[in-house]
């Protein structure tokens, strides 16, 4: 039977089905607006746990067994270990052994580190993954590999769709930098302690049953709790659940390249000139090189008025670390750690505070943090000049990124990336992006090394920068400039099998990916 | 006997860049070989590219490989002619169009404070120099290119020229010591090349030999726009001969000084405080001034100590300098500020300019401030203060109405 395409808000064609499942086309910012009640795991009873609360079991497998893992189930993992995690290969290697098919891995994110992946999806024990597919997983998937649609979700969006049941966590296993025997948990102490472990906490709260693994076991209390026991079925005991240097591999280091520290000086300029950075503002940069040095000259800019910022949003690393200690921030509202001086931080100051997608970013929240910061600073693969913007596809084609809390961090109060022109020969401006993530009515302004373009929604941005001088354009004389150095991108062809589903934080389909023809 | 010739950069570091090796047949037609890292959204247009030089050459049998990782068209059409000309003795020059941005002149007596060397043969530096707003980019024949890559560095400068926008920088050239140096003119200078630099040079003869050759190719090309010469003097000779050097023609817009060289003529050790180049220096700046061009000096090598270079670029402002070398784009800035006008020279610039001003108006033959007589360089250099502050955005272009106002 031939699938039935929709066409959705942003003119992009949704099939009606993905997985077997019913699927709903984006409708627009804001407009999607659920009704019922949250998801609920099954009741528990305390009386059918240990007594003593030692949970423990002997090895992982033993621990999928008394979960009652069967073909089908819904396995969930977390990303903070990212590049150095060493546990969600050995749950599929497990689930292998065990000759199990069909499940589906729902990652908050997975990274290179996860490419032996590849042999359970090919193997079928693994069906799809639902989460971001950095890298050979997205290869993999790019070229038609996996046998159902990957799902990809923000941040956000995973804890919506966690939230009201569109998707059931069967079995959730929580790597744990140090925990103990009652499941307590938290990624504070440990060889591979990553600050916090806020991904999994709706994982411990949803999913049917709970699996602690941990290579750092105290003796009860583990605390804080940021996972608590309470949720928590079994717990396991290994060598090693991740590779420390490996964990805290973010880019870490402020760009060095002139001319991405030329786009980071503009950003802050312009950031600057339209009054953002004010006393008491507040501020989100991201973990790359070039936004490390925004944050930086956001750091001098604040020295030199005499002016702190309220709060700033992690991921956090050394940089955002001492922009706290010298007091040009007052918190950091921290929804990740990039490096051991975050790690340390968190652990020490009260005012380095742990969230998670819960507080920041769910769409059934009553109210999101994300929407509070005045200024956020993300990437983007390529842009259109309707602003929409990629951040999961390259131009042609391949999968290669997750969404993480792009998509959410959209809703803060301007939003402005930062991205070279062009890549090689690639221009980052197109007429239309190959995968829409985000709508252009969300981001407002585009700084490149050859000029800035505002949203014409602004109308205040453009209105403040009248007499600057900045290097204000349009994003249609952007594009064609790029165009003209780089010449007109031949339109790249793609096959008709859609490998992998975009969805909007509210669980609406904003796109599609389809499979890369080689 | 199957001819090849080969061209361009490959390996893992190559970026923007690319490697053509071609192979003359007999038989077979044209076949293009294409490796690219962005095939699936050029891969039409390189090959077209491809095909239309090789028809330009009249190459009817050949296989053409080219690894690209990313080469813009100017690139990918200097790395193909280089592979034919390395193979077949043919004389034709491919030229894609030059952009109109790039047709521009420079005055004589422009503001020079920065120039940033591009390596010749290194594409990928070329693409964004320009937003980084240096005075000038000098584009590099001579030492920053293996000898073995002269020739392709060549054509790689001269489409640079027609393709890249500089966004108004000085478009020069360092060409390679005389007497290889005049043929690469003939790549260089009928493309709107504002700017020869002349390395090693000791005696005025050599400037002329460039200022001829200069005047040459640009009547036969029916040509008609300035192109100047900064010759750099390197040796010891070449500073004892610094003011015939610098007025041996009017195409001389100024003087620089490379100091690796000079100090290793000397036989004495290149310092950061630099006393062993302070006579040479002096006499450049003398020279040149007396000569009525501007002197540059040297580059500063540490391109990660900005401090450092800031006290190096006050002390030449301090000598007479009015510019100097750069070989990092994050040097730029530090040495515009550096060259900018101290807020208390600004002042007094602005009190002599209005003075001159009031005078001119008044129709008097003298200016004075206060009690003061005001002589004309006085007011010369007070109008190049302000030019430099009002590049430099110290100043507001309308100041005068503001001064006007108090």
């Amino acid at each position: 039977m031939a699938t039935k395409y929709l066409k959705n808000a942003v003119g992009r064609m949704i099939p009606e089905e993905i997985n077997g499942k019913p699927v709903i086309p984006f409708q627009g910012v804001d407009k999607y607006i659920t009704e019922g009640r949250r998801y609920a795991p099954p009741l528990a009873s305390c009386a059918k746990y240990p007594s003593d609360g030692d949970k423990r079991v002997q090895d992982l497998k033993t621990a999928l067994k008394k979960a009652g893992i069967k073909d089908g189930m819904t396995i969930s993992t977390h990303h903070h270990f990212r590049n150095g995690d060493l546990v969600a290969n050995q749950i599929f290697k497990a689930a292998s052994e065990m000759g199990l098919k069909d499940l589906v891995w729902f990652p908050s994110a997975s990274f290179p580190c996860h490419e032996p992946i590849i042999e359970y999806l090919k193997d079928g024990t693994i069906h799809h993954i639902e989460g971001s597919m950095n890298g050979p997983l997205g290869r993999f998937a790019s070229l038609g590999g996996m046998n159902g649609t990957g799902v990809l979700r923000s941040h956000g969006g995973r804890y919506q769709a966690v939230q009201d049941g569109e998707v059931v966590i069967d079995i959730a296993v929580i790597a744990a930098p140090t925990a103990d025997p009652f499941g307590n948990a938290n990624g504070l102490t440990g060889e591979s302690a990553c600050g916090l472990l806020g991904f999994a906490l709706a994982d411990s709260q949803y999913a049917h049953k709970v699996i602690v693994v941990t290579d750092n076991l105290v003796s009860f209390p583990c605390v804080p709790w940021q996972i608590q026991g309470n949720y928590v079925d079994y717990v396991v005991e290994v060598d090693h659940v991740g590779i420390p240097e490996k964990i805290v591999s973010g880019t870490t280091r402020i760009t060095r390249s002139p001319d991405r520290l030329y786009i980071a000086e503009l950003t802050a300029r312009f950031c600057d000139e339209v009054g953002i950075i004010r006393d008491g503002f507040s501020f989100q940069a991201g973990a790359g090189g070039t936004s490390l040095a925004i944050g930086n000259y956001f750091g001098e800019i604040m020295r030199q008025k005499g002016i702190k910022a309220r709060f700033a949003r992690g991921g956090s690393n050394q940089y955002l670390v001492d922009m706290l200690e010298e007091g040009l921030v007052e918190y950091i509202l921290d929804g990740q750690t990039f490096d051991l001086a975050g790690v340390r931080s968190m652990r020490e100051n009260p005012n380095h505070v742990n969230t998670s997608p819960f507080t920041s970013y769910n769409y059934h929240g009553k109210g999101n943090f994300a929407g509070l910061v005045d200024v956020v600073i993300l990437g983007a693969t390529e842009v259109d000049v309707n602003f929409n913007a990629n951040v999961v596809t390259h131009s042609d084609g391949y999968l290669l990124h997750g969404i993480g809390g792009w998509q959410n961090c959209l809703f803060s109060k301007t939003v402005i990336l930062p991205i070279p022109l062009f890549r090689d020969r690639i221009p980052i401006i197109r007429d239309e992006v190959t995968t829409i993530c985000g709508p252009g009515e969300l981001i407002d302004v585009i700084v490149t090394e050859r000029g800035i373009a505002i949203n014409p929604r602004r109308k205040d941005l453009i209105e403040k920068t009248r007499h600057s001088k900045l290097p204000i354009t349009t994003i249609e004389a952007l594009k064609e400039e790029a165009e003209s150095i780089c010449g007109v991108p031949e339109p790249v062809e793609v096959g008709e099998r859609v490998i992998a589903a975009i969805k909007w934080v509210d669980g609406t389909v904003i796109d599609v990916v389809r499979q890369v023809i080689e | 006997m199957a001819k090849k010739g080969t061209a361009g950069n490959q390996g893992p570091g190559v970026r923007s860049d690319c490697y053509a090796a071609l192979e003359i047949k007999r038989s077979g037609g044209l076949q293009i070989q294409l490796d690219s890292k962005v095939a699936a959204l050029f891969k039409n247009s390189i090959q077209d590219l491809a095909l239309q030089i090789l028809k330009f050459y009249g190459i009817e049998h050949a296989v053409l490989e080219i690894v690209d990782r990313g080469a813009l068209p100017f690139v990918l059409a200097a790395r193909i002619e280089a592979a034919v000309k390395d193979c077949l003795d043919v004389k034709g020059e491919f030229l894609l169009e030059i952009i109109p941005e790039n047709m521009y002149q420079t005055a004589r007596d422009r503001t020079r404070r920065s120039r940033l060397y591009l390596p010749g043969n290194t594409p990928k530096l070329m693409l964004n120099a320009g937003i980084h707003e240096p005075d000038g980019v000098i584009l590099d024949l001579e030492d920053s290119v293996a000898p073995s890559k002269k020739e392709e560095a060549r054509l790689v400068v001269r489409n640079a020229l027609r393709a890249v926008n500089f966004y108004g920088a000085e478009r020069m050239v360092r060409i390679n010591q005389l007497p290889g140096g005049l043929e690469d003119l003939e790549y260089v200078v009928p493309h709107y090349l504002n700017l020869v630099l002349l390395p090693k040079c000791e005696t005025a003869d050599q400037v002329l030999q460039v200022d001829e050759r200069i005047t040459r190719i640009l009547a036969d090309a029916r040509l008609d726009y300035p192109v100047y010469i900064m010759p750099i003097i390197e040796s010891a000779l070449g500073v004892i001969n610094a003011y015939d050097i610098a007025s041996a023609t009017d195409r001389v817009a100024a003087l620089a000084i490379g100091l690796e060289d000079y100090t290793a003529d000397l036989g004495a050790p290149r310092t950061r405080e630099g006393r062993e180049s302070f006579f040479a220096r002096g006499q450049l700046v003398n020279a040149a001034k007396a000569a009525g061009v501007q002197a540059i000096d040297s580059v500063f090598s540490d391109v990660g100590d900005m401090e450092a270079l800031r006290k190096v670029v006050l002390e030449s402002k301090s000598l007479g300098f009015d510019g100097m070398g750069c070989i990092h784009p994050r040097q730029i800035k530090v040495i515009h500020e550096a060259f900018a006008p101290q807020p208390s020279e600004i002042e007094k610039a602005k009190k002599i300019v209005l003075a001159f001003d009031q005078a001119t108006e008044q129709g008097l033959g003298v200016v004075s401030l206060g009690s003061k007589m005001i002589d004309p360089p006085v007011v010369k250099r007070a109008l190049k203060t302000i030019e430099l502050a009002l590049e430099a955005g110290l100043l507001a272009e309308d100041w005068k109405e503001a001064e006007g106002q108090d």
